[in-house]
C-alpha cells in the first residue's frame, strides 16, 4: 500500500484493496459470453445468462473513449472537472474524472491513452476526505 | 370495423413556474382543456391515464378535483417518456376494447435548476463529481461528444438548435420562453456541461398537457371525424443491451430501435413525415436524433440543421413549438406536450407557426434509464 492511500475507504463499492492492501477496481465477467462489468453482480445483462459472474481486477489501462468537461454540479465538487468515459484494455468500459490535465478541449484528444490511479476523494469532492477512489491521467510518455 | 385509436381532444397549459400549484392541479387543468378541445365532460371518460414523475395517486387527486367518476385510472412513470407512455397505454386499452374513451394526462411540478439524482445503495460518498458525472447536462453532452467523436460535429452547430428552437419559440403563445437568442448569445451562456450551454440546457418548468382518446366507433357515435387526428402507430422501446450503455447512457439505440417499430407499424418512412417533435433535452441530443429518427444520413445531422432542413419553412421542421429547449421540459408533461403540438398543425391551427399542408408528424421522446416512445400521427 502507498503511503498515500494508506487507512482511506473505498470511495464506491468497486474500489477493493488485494491481499497486499494494493487498491483496485473490481469487474465481473460473465463466464458465458465474457461481457465484463464495473462492480459486483449476480447475472449477465446482455446474455441474460444467471449466476455466472466471476470477479476480475480490471486493471489500469485504457483509452479515452469520451469525455465532457462539467462547470456546474453538485455542491462541494470542484469545477470544472473532465468526466472522462474510457475503454480499459481488460474489456469494460468505465467512468471517472480526468486529472493532472488542464480541462479544455483542446488538451483532450478522444483515444489518448490514461492510466487509473488511486488518490484521496477530497482531490474531487470537499467532503471525501478520508476515502479513496478511482481517478484518471494521462498515459506518461504519451503525451 | 378498425380498431384505430384517434385523438378528438388535446391542450397544454402555457409552461411556465406557478409557485402554489400542485401536480394534481396543474392536470386538471390540462384535462379540463382537452374536454373542451373534445366537446365532452369527464363524465365521458371510460379511463383515466396519469403520468407524473414526482408523486403518487395524481390520476385520482385530479378527478377529486374535476369530477369523481369512480373509473379505472393508472398512474404511469417513465422518467421523460412518462407522458407518451400514458398516451400509449390509453390507446391500448381501447385497442384491447376495454374502454370506447380514456383520458391521458401529463403533469409535472418541477424544482428549478439541475435534477439532483439520490445517492446509490452502497455509495460512502454521493459517486456523482467523483466517478465522473452522471447529471443530465454530462450525459447529454457525452452524447453530443460521441457524435463529434465519430463525425466532427462543433459547438456552433449544437448551438445553432438552441438558435432554432428558440427562434421557433416566439411563435408559440405556449411556449415557457418566447425570445430569440442569436449564437453568440448561446455560445457566450454559462458553460454548464462542454459542449452545452445554459441556453442549450432544456428549461425545468411546471406546466400539464392532456388527450382525449377514442375509438373509431366512438368517433363515429360522437361526430367528431373533422378534426380528429389518428394515432398511425405507437412504439415503446427499453434499452437493449449495448456495450458501453451502463456507464454512458446510449439513448441513440433505444430511440432507433422505437423509430424503426413505429415506421413500420405506419407503413411510411422518414421522408413522408411533414413534421418531428423530437426529444431535445440538450442541444446535443437534437442532432443525434435527426439521425436516430432517420431524418438525415448517418453523420449529416450537423449540415442537416446548418441547411435549414428542420426550422420552420425547411424539408422537415422539428421542434417547431420551441422544443424542450424554449417550449419548457415537465417531465410528465412533455410527451403529450408533444402530441398536441402535432395534433395541432395536423389540424391546421397552429397559427403562425403552421407547418403548411402538414397532414402526418412524429412525436418522441426519451427518458433516460432508458424507455423511447415514438407515435405517428395522421389527419384522419
Amino acid at each position: 500500500m502507498t503511503e498515500t492511500t494508506q487507512g482511506l475507504k473505498p470511495a464506491t463499492p468497486y474500489l477493493k484493496f488485494t491481499d497486499a492492501g494494493e487498491p483496485f477496481l473490481q469487474g465481473f465477467k460473465c463466464v458465458h459470453c465474457s461481457q465484463t462489468y464495473l462492480g459486483q453482480r449476480d447475472h449477465c445483462a446482455k446474455c441474460a445468462a444467471r449466476d455466472c459472474m466471476s470477479p476480475m481486477n480490471l486493471g489500469t489501462s485504457g483509452l479515452l473513449y469520451n469525455y465532457t468537461i462539467v462547470y456546474r454540479s453538485y455542491p462541494g465538487i470542484k469545477v470544472p472537472f473532465v468526466s472522462a468515459v474510457v475503454d480499459l484494455d481488460s474489456g469494460c468500459t468505465i467512468k471517472g474524472n480526468l486529472l493532472d490535465i488542464e480541462p479544455s478541449p483542446e488538451n483532450l484528444d478522444f483515444d489518448m491513452p490514461v492510466e487509473v490511479v488511486f488518490r484521496g476523494a477530497e482531490l474531487s469532492n470537499s467532503a471525501g476526505e478520508g476515502f479513496i477512489s478511482h481517478f484518471f491521467v494521462p498515459k506518461k510518455g504519451s503525451e | 370495423m378498425s380498431n384505430n385509436v384517434y385523438v378528438i381532444g388535446t391542450d397544454m397549459i402555457r409552461f411556465g413556474r406557478f409557485e402554489n400549484a400542485t401536480p394534481p392541479g396543474l392536470a386538471a387543468q390540462a384535462a379540463l382543456l382537452a374536454l373542451d378541445d373534445a366537446g365532452l365532460s369527464i363524465k365521458d371518460i371510460q379511463a383515466v391515464y396519469s403520468g407524473n414523475c414526482g408523486e403518487t395517486m395524481v390520476g385520482q387527486r385530479m378527478l377529486q378535483l374535476i369530477g369523481q367518476t369512480g373509473v379505472p385510472v393508472v398512474n404511469v412513470t417513465n422518467a421523460c417518456a412518462t407522458g407518451a407512455t400514458a398516451f400509449r397505454e390509453a390507446m391500448i386499452a381501447i385497442k384491447a376494447g376495454v374502454c370506447d374513451i380514456a383520458l391521458a394526462v401529463g403533469s409535472e411540478k418541477m424544482g428549478k435548476g439541475m435534477l439532483v439524482r439520490k445517492n446509490r445503495a452502497g455509495e460512502a460518498i454521493p459517486s456523482e463529481g467523483l466517478a465522473g458525472s452522471g447529471t443530465m447536462p454530462a450525459v447529454f453532452s457525452e452524447m453530443g461528444m460521441e457524435h463529434t467523436r465519430a463525425y466532427g460535429t462543433t459547438p456552433e452547430q449544437y448551438a445553432q438548435v438552441s438558435v432554432k428552437n428558440h427562434f421557433h419559440s416566439t411563435l408559440n403563445p405556449k411556449a415557457m420562453y418566447q425570445r430569440e437568442t442569436p449564437l453568440e448569445d448561446v455560445l457566450g451562456a454559462e458553460m454548464i456541461a462542454y459542449p452545452n450551454t445554459k441556453l442549450m440546457c432544456s428549461v425545468n418548468v411546471d406546466g400539464s398537457a392532456a388527450a382525449v382518446l377514442c375509438s373509431e366507433r366512438k368517433l363515429k357515435e360522437l361526430g367528431l371525424t373533422s378534426r380528429a387526428v389518428k394515432i398511425r402507430a405507437s412504439a415503446l422501446a427499453s434499452d437493449p443491451f449495448t456495450d458501453r450503455n451502463l456507464i454512458m447512457p446510449d439513448v441513440s439505440t433505444v430511440t432507433r430501435n422505437a423509430a424503426e417499430a413505429a415506421y413500420n407499424e405506419a407503413g411510411i418512412e422518414p421522408k413522408d413525415l411533414h413534421l418531428v417533435e423530437l426529444h431535445d433535452c440538450f442541444a446535443t441530443a437534437e442532432i443525434c436524433h435527426y439521425e436516430n429518427l432517420g431524418l438525415c444520413n448517418e453523420g449529416q445531422g450537423g449540415p442537416f440543421l446548418d441547411s435549414g432542413a428542420t426550422t420552420l419553412g425547411g424539408k422537415i421542421p422539428v421542434n417547431v413549438s420551441g422544443g424542450l429547449l424554449s417550449k419548457g421540459h415537465p417531465l410528465g408533461a412533455t410527451g403529450i406536450a408533444n402530441i398536441y403540438e402535432v395534433v395541432t398543425h395536423l389540424r391546421g391551427e397552429a397559427g403562425d407557426r403552421q407547418v403548411e399542408g402538414a397532414t402526418i408528424g412524429m412525436t418522441h421522446v426519451v427518458g433516460l434509464g432508458s424507455a423511447c416512445a415514438v407515435h405517428v400521427l395522421e389527419k384522419a
